[in-house]
């Protein structure tokens, strides 16, 4: 391994050539040995950047992977997304959020903090996430899409005071369960990210919590700005590219999560397009029901039987109720279950694009060692002809390429732990919150179904009273 | 005498497939007068013991025990298709002597189409569903079918145990025929020529109603109010049944729809540790049972609400015929009196005029009468049963909600303990 000894001039290179990744290669760099542990060096740096030291000992390097996860757990932080309110009019109106912090990690100077922020500033923070730690191998929690649809609504509509007046009140609940959506979330989106270990301290996520400036406007975020066609075209040929390359699988671990990460995939689109089914169906009921009501009201109004025709009233005012209690449960399939899923079809995607971006380290990898390979044919032509000017050129190829694909190594191996390792803290997150879902589901059917016997608790005196 | 028919009229509603206390009540109450009764003079007790279901058409044994004299057996047993329930359900309907009753209506045709044409659908949709959703969804169109059958059979039963019980239409040589003779009644299923003819005939009744309606004034107060009710109630129940029924229909969808959800998550289960695997699995079950309930819980509505509904329509419609028969008495009778107004004018035959008139006169006046007490008794009757399944409906209501409560809570222990 004679290139050990020129290894400090191929780091100068990296160092040039990536941004984000110096603390990386600065840490396997100085330890030399084909094993650094990338997540310690990592926070290492970003605790040092932030002067922090009660977070995650030096004892973190090397030590099992389910042990790190213990340690992470304690994140001691709880967001909540509050108060959507609208700003402005018209098209250039939109719709700004109060986030509220409370924890007690020692890396906030408050233990409880309040900002207004808008939607376009979560995308912005997404974004900014996603530069800087997806190319190291982070699961970075999705963020909610862009409506534009929903926005332009929203925009179009006057101010909640007229609208009341104007008597819109069945798009007024539209627009206000968009929100709501929209809300939950960003929520969610926050309190991933701040339950990360890596990514809860990066100091971009702490602006976006504590500054109580306005952040500057995200621009890229726009689906229809300059950058958000360069984002789709680079879409586009990641998506391609995706299809195309298909990577010779060396890690059994890797071979196996990927096929349970498609079967989950397409199992959770199914239980998606069941949980929707069940929810147009139940909203459906809730419409017919209502018709009913009307035209059991109709038949009570020709009643000459007076007690009875008091009786099928309340039968109306009954399924009146029933309808209200239909959406209920209707919005409960929606927005606990299928939201939930949805949510985790998104996850799927952003473990997908991790998947992906391994590939993508793996294929540097593979190009430099092909070229390697080339140079070396190139230094064995040069010797067998005997030019010694090639030979030297050739050397120092070698020694370039070498370098080089010991690094791509070094990537791939170092982007395989930490997707490993966030994989298994994943597994975990997933299940406890698919469990919590379930939980919760159940719940509020168990508390609609208490509502729908007291409401024919309280009819049955009214037929009984007949005569 | 009306006793008879207010229990009997409860009938239809709760003979239900799925078995609830109020049913299990009614059964005993239809079976203990049977015991006592039969050995009583002038019994006749009529219910339909079996009933097949072919191809196109549904056979039901009815089954006789009598005291009657006219009956050549004390018991005994025939095989009758719904066409010649039609057939009895039209000779009632001719029969100028029955002018004043409210004629039972005549049971609805078996309808199996639906559930013929789902089950026909999921045929088509094999390919999408899997093996274990198809089962479940062939085993719940099974039940449909069966409560379809069942409720079909207790609509005919109930027809003719109304005519039975009833103090006049007992007596009816149709009856007795329709009862007693082994052969088929030549009833022929409908043709295509005997359906346009029987669109023709609905087409003239209406035509005639409006006619009437139109040119004969009536100077009874009781009646008049009484036929607007009725075009009223009619209109409303109508109303009220389609959209009680779209209600029910779409329920049971909603039930359905449990289980391709139920069977997702055991998919998603397969693919888990076994932990989460036995998480859920449970819940993979809550949702299966939560299917039964709905779908309990709607086909008790089906039954209650919206056969009530049903029944009553049938029965506002059949009393709307007794009065248009009854105008047409009127106008038979307003005829009578020009009749005689010309003869006297012309003095020619005006006994026999007078007497026509007279007859008229008085065969309008029984009619009536007749008339009046039936729509009275139509109306405490109605209360009555709809009463009783208003209650049912509640009671039945409460009984699921509970269920499903119970289910989830349940099923939220299990899992809560489940890690």
């Amino acid at each position: 391994m004679s290139e050990v000894a020129d290894a400090p001039f191929s780091t100068v290179e990296i160092n040039n050539e990536d941004r984000e990744e110096e603390d990386l290669f600065a840490s396997a760099v100085q330890e030399v040995s084909l094993d650094p542990e990338v997540n310690g060096g990592q926070e290492d740096i970003e605790k040092s950047n932030m002067g922090d030291i009660s977070i995650s000992s030096p004892a973190t390097i090397g030590s099992p992977i389910m042990e790190e996860i213990a340690t992470e757990r304690a994140n001691n932080i709880i967001i909540t997304v509050t108060e959507p309110q609208k700003i402005g009019e018209g098209m250039s109106s939109y719709v700004a959020y109060r986030v509220l912090t409370k924890t007690n990690m020692p890396i906030f100077s408050r233990h409880e903090f309040a900002v207004l922020r808008r939607f376009s500033d979560f995308l912005g923070l997404h974004e900014k996430l996603t530069e800087k730690y997806l190319r190291s191998g982070r699961i970075i929690p999705p963020a909610p899409e862009k409506s534009i649809v929903g926005t332009t609504k929203l925009k179009m509509t006057s101010t909640p005071s007229t609208e009341s007046a104007n008597g819109t009140n069945s798009s007024a609940s539209v627009q206000s369960i968009f929100v709501e959506r929209r809300r939950a979330a960003l929520e969610r989106f926050l309190n991933r990210v701040a339950q990360h270990p890596v990514l809860c301290i990066d100091p971009d996520f702490r602006e976006f919590l504590e500054s109580d400036t306005e952040l500057p406007k995200a621009t890229s975020t726009s689906a229809l700005s300059g950058a958000g066609m360069l984002r789709l075209f680079n879409k586009v040929g990641e998506t391609v590219n995706k299809i195309t390359y298909r990577m010779d699988e060396s890690d059994p671990w890797f071979e196996e999560r990927c096929a349970r990460i498609e079967s989950l995939e397409s199992g959770l689109r199914r239980l998606c397009g069941a949980c929707e089914a069940l929810a147009t169906e139940r909203r459906e009921l809730a419409t017919r029901a209502h018709d009913a009501a009307r035209s059991i009201a109709a038949a009570a109004a020709a009643d000459p039987h007076a007690p009875l025709s008091r009786a099928l009233s309340h039968l109306s005012d009954l399924h009146e109720k029933i309808e209200h209690l239909r959406n209920e449960q209707a919005n409960t399939d929606f927005y606990v279950l299928t939201e939930h899923i949805k949510d985790y079809l998104g996850l799927i995607n952003a473990i997908k694009d991790v998947f992906h971006e391994r590939v993508k380290v793996f294929q540097n990898w593979q190009h430099a060692q092909m070229q390697l390979t080339k140079r070396r044919e190139n230094k064995a032509k040069a010797d067998l002809a005997n030019r010694p000017e090639k030979i030297a050129q050739a050397s120092t190829e070698i020694i370039e390429w070498e370098s080089k694909v010991e690094r791509g190594q070094q990537e791939f191996d170092s982007i395989s732990r930490v997707i490993k390792k966030e994989l298994e803290r994943w597994e975990e997150v997933r299940l406890s919150e698919l469990r919590a879902t379930l939980l919760r589901y159940l719940e509020e059917h168990m508390k609609h179904q208490a509502q729908a016997i007291r409401y024919w608790d309280a009819f049955l005196p009214e037929p009984r009273a007949i005569k | 005498m009306m006793d008879c028919v207010e229990d009997s009229s409860n009938d239809p509603l709760s003979v239900p497939p799925l078995s609830s206390p109020s049913t299990a009540d009614t059964k005993v109450d239809k079976k203990k007068p049977s015991e006592n009764v039969s050995l009583a003079d002038n019994s006749l007790l009529v219910d339909i013991s079996d009933a097949l279901s072919e191809k196109e058409k549904v056979k039901f044994t009815v089954h006789t025990k009598t005291t009657l004299p006219e009956f050549q057996k004390s018991e005994f047993f025939v095989v009758r298709q719904h066409e010649e329930f039609v057939w009895l359900h039209d000779r009632y309907e001719e029969n100028e002597e029955y002018a004043g009753y409210i004629i039972p209506p005549a049971p609805p045709r078996p309808d199996f189409d639906a559930s013929r044409e789902k089950l026909q659908r999921l045929g088509e949709g094999e390919g999408a569903l899997t093996r274990e959703e198809f089962l479940k969804m062939k085993e719940e169109l099974e039940e449909e079918y069966l409560a379809t059958f069942k409720k079909t059979v207790a609509m005919h039963e109930v027809f003719l145990q109304r005519l039975a019980a009833h103090p006049v239409f007992r007596s009816d040589a149709h009856l007795r025929v329709f009862l007693e003779y082994e052969q088929d009644l030549c009833a022929k299923p409908r043709g295509k020529m005997d359906l346009i003819g029987g669109l023709m005939r609905s087409m003239t009744t209406t035509t005639d109603e409006i006619y009437l309606g139109a040119t004969v004034r009536d100077v009874n107060d009781f009646f008049e109010q009484e036929t607007a009710f009725l075009q009223e109630y009619y209109s409303h129940l109508k109303e009220a049944v389609t959209k009680v029924d779209r209600m029910t229909s779409k329920h049971k969808e909603v039930a359905d729809s449990h289980i391709k959800l139920s069977s997702c998550i055991t998919q998603l289960a397969t693919r888990e540790q076994p932990a989460t695997e036995r998480f859920l699995t449970r819940a993979a079950e809550t949702f299966d049972k939560c299917r039964k309930i709905e779908g309990r819980m709607a086909s008790d509505q089906d039954l209650k609400l919206a056969d009530t509904l049903r029944y009553y329509m049938r029965d506002t419609h059949a009393a709307k015929a007794v009065l248009v028969r009854r105008l047409r008495c009127l106008a038979a009778y307003e005829a009578a009196n020009r009749n005689l107004e010309r003869a006297r004018a012309k003095n020619k035959d005006v006994h026999a005029a007078e007497q026509a008139q007279a007859d008229a006169c008085a065969r309008f006046e029984q009619l009536s009468a007749r008339a009046r007490e039936e729509l009275l008794d139509f109306r405490t009757r109605r209360v009555a049963a709809f009463k009783k399944s208003l209650i049912d409906l509640a009671e039945l209501e409460i009984k699921h909600a509970r269920a499903q409560q119970e289910l989830f809570r349940k099923s939220l222990q299990v899992l809560r303990e489940c890690q």
